[in-house]
């Protein structure tokens, strides 16, 4: 008779993140969208998904916001398992999509209001909290435009607004800046910073920009092919890539590899290689001889690009970022010594593509 | 041996230099040429008749005779004192509104049932669409067997089932027979609208749906704050068509109860045949059969504007 009156006995072990997924897996026939995810986010952090188009980001979102059915695994909101039969609206989620999906027949005011109606908030309570919103955005004048008469910065502010009326649990941003132009999109991240920090608000941002990934992020998780291949500070996931293809997916122009033996890659980031008289009379130091063939001039820095000229030489292309205070003469077709720090190598499995120790 | 392909180079005649201006190039003449046939048809199977009835409608001509007087407004100062004349115009606006009604609730029922993804989805939207392409002719008469005085299988059905105490004589009775009457254009017009309601679905934007589930909106909220608002433009098109196809409808009526019975569910198209036709008094059908013309008019107008508007959204 006891046993009865006890609560079920739950298998699983109480959630740590305020967001968390464990063996999330989407399959669209054969395609894996997303193959065993595990995620945890903690409560007010801002967690990046970067990986590039076709990854598995957005179906990811999507399984956390309730909008598709995980073919396999769990997802706890607040500690809370939701992945069965807990609908979207009792999430406590907001999404802003890529498009913004605003209501086309509705005024800027009746989109960021709706949420509210939906959830019957008294009207003065819902107007004040319009308001409230529209002001955090910059947009008291113009809630009585139609989205068709709003600019791209515009509509994005409105879901934006739209998203933190009702103070959700939770923010789910589908590449929210990608239809913006160059310059509204860095003004654009640097606000969303401020106001996830102000708000405290759990978020999870979902890119394919790597820029946007490491401005915006407390961590970057690195997905591809439905699989998160990193989850770390972007300072972490940038200095200590954990396999090939996050030291190649991030930082541009990407880390360079070389094979140093058949069982080993060595990597190392382009603005570390540099010419070998920069370094002087610097001990632990790994030099290499770079045939140049090509010399860009971006302003702020020269990019080499030449091979190796060792007796390990790599087909691959190797690119040197030599800062413009550095005047060291680069000419086309010419050898010079190059030099990278010992400690700045890193090591890959040259058959999983896994880091893994400095040798001996 | 064949030519090869310098050989044949050397044997095509030398392009001119200039082409020469060709039909092809003359818009005008073309779009006209093109428009000819069309614009034929219109003139010979629609704007004649129309401009014959509207002159008609002024005149006391009868069948039978080739007499031409001109009546003025007096046929359709007759209609206005006649019962059965406000019979049929009561009875063409009842028919067309509440079978709207119907049609648009079950369109916009049945495009949301057949939105969701399900097995053998493609087969249900082909087998819809059946009674639309049915012969309206043919349609009718299984209806009239439907209602059968004797046979009707609404009837036995609700006798076996024990729910029919009594029996029905669907066209024997004007209540029974408007029921019937309003079923069938319900039964003929609800594929079609249901078909243009799901094609303004697929316009609506996936995300902006998903948008509204996420922000928390239920069912009716998201039907109508957002679905049907979204779909205005479209279903005020279907709306109109089928406020146009049951208002000037002869075929349903005619076949099902011929006006009957004792006259009471004639429509306006109806009573123009009955009296320009069958009772050889030209000018007087076609005074009943050009009155809602106008009305019809308008309305069309007002509603398309409407829609535009909700379109534009200013
Ligand atoms: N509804 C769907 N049906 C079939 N395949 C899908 C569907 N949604 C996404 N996919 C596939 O899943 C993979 C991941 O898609 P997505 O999550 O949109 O990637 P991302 O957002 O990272 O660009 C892609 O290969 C995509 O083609
Ligand atoms: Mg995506």
């Amino acid at each position: 008779m006891a046993t009865l009156t006890q609560p079920p006995a739950t298998e699983e072990p109480t959630a740590l993140g305020y967001v968390e997924t464990r063996g999330l897996s989407k399959h669209f026939g054969d395609v894996r969208a997303v193959d065993g995810v595990d995620l945890c986010v903690m409560e007010g952090e801002f967690v990046v998904l970067l990986g590039p188009s076709g990854c598995g980001k957005t179906t990811l979102m999507r399984m956390i916001a309730g909008l598709e059915k995980p073919t396999a695994g769990e997802i706890y909101i607040a500690g809370e398992r939701v992945d069965d039969d807990v609908p979207p609206r009792a999430r406590g989620i907001a999404m802003v999509f890529q498009s913004y999906a605003l209501y086309p027949h509705k005024t800027a005011f009746q989109n960021i209001a709706f949420p509210l109606e939906a959830a019957q908030v008294e009207r003065s309570t819902l107007r004040r909290k319009v308001q409230w919103a529209a002001a955090l955005f910059g947009l008291d004048r113009l809630l009585d435009r139609r989205p068709r008469q709003l600019s791209g910065g515009e509509r994005q502010r409105v879901a934006l607004a739209r998203a933190v009326v009702r103070d959700p649990k939770v923010f789910l941003l589908d590449e929210p800046l990608s239809n913006l132009d160059a310059k509204l999109r860095a003004m654009a991240r640097f606000e969303l910073k401020q106001l996830q920090r102000q708000l405290g608000t759990t978020t999870i941002y979902v890119t394919h920009d790597q820029v946007e990934a490491m401005g915006l992020g407390d961590r970057i998780a690195v997905m591809d092919k439905g699989k998160i291949r990193q989850i770390g500070t972007p300072r972490d996931v940038y200095d200590n890539p954990a396999d090939t293809f996050v030291a190649t997916f991030l930082g541009s122009p990407p880390m360079n590899l070389v094979e140093q033996d058949e069982h080993t890659l060595v990597g190392f980031r382009p603005e570390h290689f540099l010419p070998r008289e920069v370094f002087g009379e610097e001990p632990d130091l790994v030099t290499f001889r770079l045939r140049v063939r090509e010399v860009e001039y971006l302003g702020s820095d020269r990019l080499a690009y030449g091979y190796l000229e060792e007796e390990r030489r790599s087909d691959q292309p190797v690119i040197a970022a030599v800062p413009i205070t550095i005047t060291a003469p680069l000419a086309e077709g010419e050898v010079y010594e190059f030099a990278v720090r010992r400690r700045d190598l890193r090591f890959f499995d040259a058959r999983t593509g896994l880091r893994k120790p400095a040798p001996r | 041996m064949a030519p090869g392909p310098q050989a044949q180079a050397t044997l095509a005649p030398p392009a001119p230099a200039f082409a020469r201006r060709t039909l092809a190039d003359r818009e005008s003449v073309l779009g006209t040429l093109m428009l000819a046939p069309a614009l034929a048809y219109v003139i010979l199977l629609v704007g004649v008749p129309f401009a014959l009835a509207i002159l008609l409608s002024f005149s006391s001509a009868t069948a039978g005779s080739l007499d031409f007087t001109w009546a003025g407004l007096r046929n359709f100062a007759k209609l206005l004192g006649d019962p059965q004349f406000h019979r049929a115009l009561g009875n063409t606006l009842r028919f067309m509104l509440v079978s709207q009604v119907l049609v648009m609730v079950l369109a916009v029922s049945a495009a949301h049932v057949l939105d969701a993804a399900f097995v053998g989805k493609r087969v249900v939207r082909s087998l819809l669409l059946l009674p639309w392409a049915a012969p309206v002719a043919l349609a009718s008469m299984a209806w009239v067997w439907i209602f059968d005085s004797t046979f009707s299988v609404v009837n036995w059905t609700l006798k076996v089932l024990g729910l029919l105490p009594g029996w029905l004589y669907w066209f024997g009775e004007p209540g029974l027979a408007t029921v019937a009457i309003i079923t069938v254009h319900v039964w003929r017009m609800f594929p079609f609208a249901t078909v243009i309601v799901l094609a303004g679905m697929s316009v609506i934007p996936q995300d902006v749906r998903e948008a509204a589930v996420v922000d928390g909106a239920g069912f009716f909220r998201r039907l109508f704050h957002v679905n049907l608002p979204m779909l205005l433009p479209v279903v005020t098109v279907a709306v109109v068509f089928g406020v146009v196809f049951t208002a000037t409808d002869f075929s349903v009526v005619w076949l099902l109860t011929r006006g009957g019975p004792y006259n009471s569910t004639h429509v306006l198209a109806t009573l123009a045949f009955q009296r320009g036709i069958l009772g050889a008094n030209l000018g007087e059908g076609a005074a009943v059969a050009l009155f809602l013309l106008p009305v019809l008019l308008v309305a069309a107008v007002v509603m398309l504007r409407l829609a535009r508007r909700a379109e534009v959204g200013t």
